[in-house]
């Protein structure tokens, strides 16, 4: 870790390099922000975007129940909650109920407002209300080993399994005569989304999460012209808004999440007009 | 030819879906297109759902090769009706092949081989010019036939088309039909179509099953509009049917 910072501070010679947050916040973001762009392409292709949303929001029930079950670590609890929540929903969707994003959003709903229920019972919600917003320069050197891990995870299973998820994703029925167990594939990936979206969860927010994971995507797709391209420049794309947010967030003094945010939304509005123009 | 002795392809014994179908007994003979008729909800894509083992069913489903051995493991082509996906995902025909050709992840690239071998399929149905073209861009007619080529591979035992032609212009139809038949021919492959145009079916099947949860009757698909079961199911007058229907 020293090495990287030192590493940094060559690199870059401006004034936020002194401070060692900023530093672990740019090192982590340059490790979510691949991630987020590879498994947020998958998301938009297979319209799961109100999935991953509620995801988010369910986590914060997965934090009331670790409050009340008095485990220490919430990752853990909000993690297997989430995963539980994933596969409930992934059912559902598979049963193809027409509906599936009424119901989505029951879930959605009832997710954060039993979490925000619980949580404030003991009258102090204020504790927990960062992970609303997400504090990405609160994270520590242990943190960026974790997301290393996960980057290392999602890029494996994206080597392995990414050809049948693409196909599962394709027509069902089409997957099912290529001998491919949709069923598995589809839950996998769900899972994959809920553990990636819970353990960001504390340094990007519940309310900023999804935003992260479906811009890059939605603006490489935009442009892109087959799976290669899109992937390729969803992770630039994904990269750059993230980097070049932190460093602006830390001149405007505003948020570093809600500025990476806006980068990438202004990334999606131009290649929407490159495209209308093409 | 002794695999002519032997026609039967697939045998489908008391197949029973919860709710939608109930006693079902159907042969599909090698070499014949079987059309599957009958009304909207009547269980037709439910029983192809069926051969494909991607619902739960009770009852036997067995197949067999020309030489009337039973395959354990049978390759199914299945054409669908359309793609659940979005239209403007970037994803090319030969993105979807190589999908399916190679392990290789195709969002890193596509192995020198399964690109010759996307364009040796998408020969077969004239559709080669359009591997570079997303799939959300092709005309109902071209997705069909991409769709044909990507269900011929590896050769099935079995090619199941769901309303195949229904988003298809006229000569996209025949065009479909004619690759149908000379596949059949090639290779004596036997073909399970389901199709609400009954003009389609007396022009290119050989027999029909017509379905309202169970079988209510099968016939010679040339003798399909003289059957009374189907005019009063679709509702065809004896004198308007050659107008309307051929």
């Amino acid at each position: 870790m020293d090495l990287i910072y030192l590493l940094l501070e060559k690199i870059f010679p401006f004034s936020w390099v002194e401070f060692n947050f900023m530093k672990n916040a740019f090192v982590a973001i340059l490790l979510i922000t691949p991630l987020f762009g590879l498994i947020g392409t998958m998301i938009v292709n297979n319209k799961m975007s109100f999935f991953s949303d509620a995801l988010g929001h369910c986590a914060l029930t997965g934090i009331a129940l670790g409050v009340i079950l008095n485990i220490t670590n919430y990752s853990v609890s909000m993690i297997l909650f989430s995963v539980l929540f994933a596969l409930g929903i992934s059912g559902i969707m598979q049963s193809e109920v027409s509906s599936s994003d009424t119901i989505i959003s029951v879930f959605s709903s009832t997710g954060i407002a039993l979490g925000i229920f619980l949580l404030s019972f003991s009258g102090n919600f204020a504790k927990y209300s960062a992970y609303l917003v997400g504090d990405i320069l609160s994270i520590n050197k242990n943190e960026i080993f974790i997301l290393l891990l996960i980057l290392i995870l999602v890029i494996i299973t994206w080597i392995l399994l990414f050809n049948k998820l693409l196909l599962s994703g394709l027509n069902s029925d089409m997957a099912h005569s290529k001998r491919i167990n949709v069923k598995f594939y589809k839950n996998l990936f769900s899972v994959l989304i809920a553990i990636i979206v819970t353990v960001c969860l504390k340094w990007v927010g519940i309310l900023m999460i999804n935003s992260l994971l479906i811009l890059p995507a939605a603006s490489s797709r935009n442009i892109a012209k087959n799976m290669r391209s899109y992937h390729v420049l969803s992770v630039i794309f994904s990269v750059f808004s993230g980097i070049f947010g932190l460093i602006l967030s830390y001149y405007i003094g505003a948020s570093a999440g809600s500025t990476i945010v806006l980068v990438s939304s202004v990334i999606f509005f131009v290649t929407f007009f490159v495209n209308k123009i093409k | 030819m002794s695999y002519k002795k032997c026609k039967c392809s697939v045998k489908i014994e008391d197949l029973h879906v919860k709710n939608i179908l109930d006693d079902i007994n159907l042969v599909a003979n090698h070499g014949e297109t079987l059309a599957l008729i009958g009304k909207n909800g009547a269980g037709k894509t439910t029983l192809l759902k069926s051969i494909l083992h991607s619902i739960d069913f009770t009852g036997n489903i067995n197949f067999f090769n020309s030489y009337g051995q039973k395959i354990s493991k049978p390759k199914i082509g299945y054409v669908p009706q359309r793609l659940s996906f979005d239209k403007n995902t970037p994803i090319t025909v030969l993105d979807m092949f190589c999908a399916n050709l190679s392990r290789f992840p195709i969002w890193v690239n596509y192995s020198k081989k399964s690109k010759e071998k996307a364009i040796f399929m998408l020969e077969k149905v004239g559709a080669e010019e359009l591997i570079h073209a997303r799939i959300g861009q092709l005309s109902g007619g071209e997705l069909q036939r991409v769709l044909l080529a990507f269900a011929l591979d590896p050769i099935p035992n079995i090619l199941l088309l769901d309303e195949p032609v229904s988003a298809v212009d006229r000569k996209g139809i025949s065009k479909f039909y004619s690759i149908i038949n000379s596949l059949r021919e090639d290779y004596h492959m036997p073909v399970i179509l389901v199709s609400h145009d009954l003009g389609h079916v007396v022009k290119y099947a050989n027999s029909y099953a017509l379905i309202n949860h169970t079988i209510i009757e099968t016939g010679c698909a040339q003798d399909l509009l003289k059957s009374h079961r189907v005019r009063e199911t679709f509702g065809i007058e004896p004198d308007e049917r050659d107008e309307t229907w051929i």
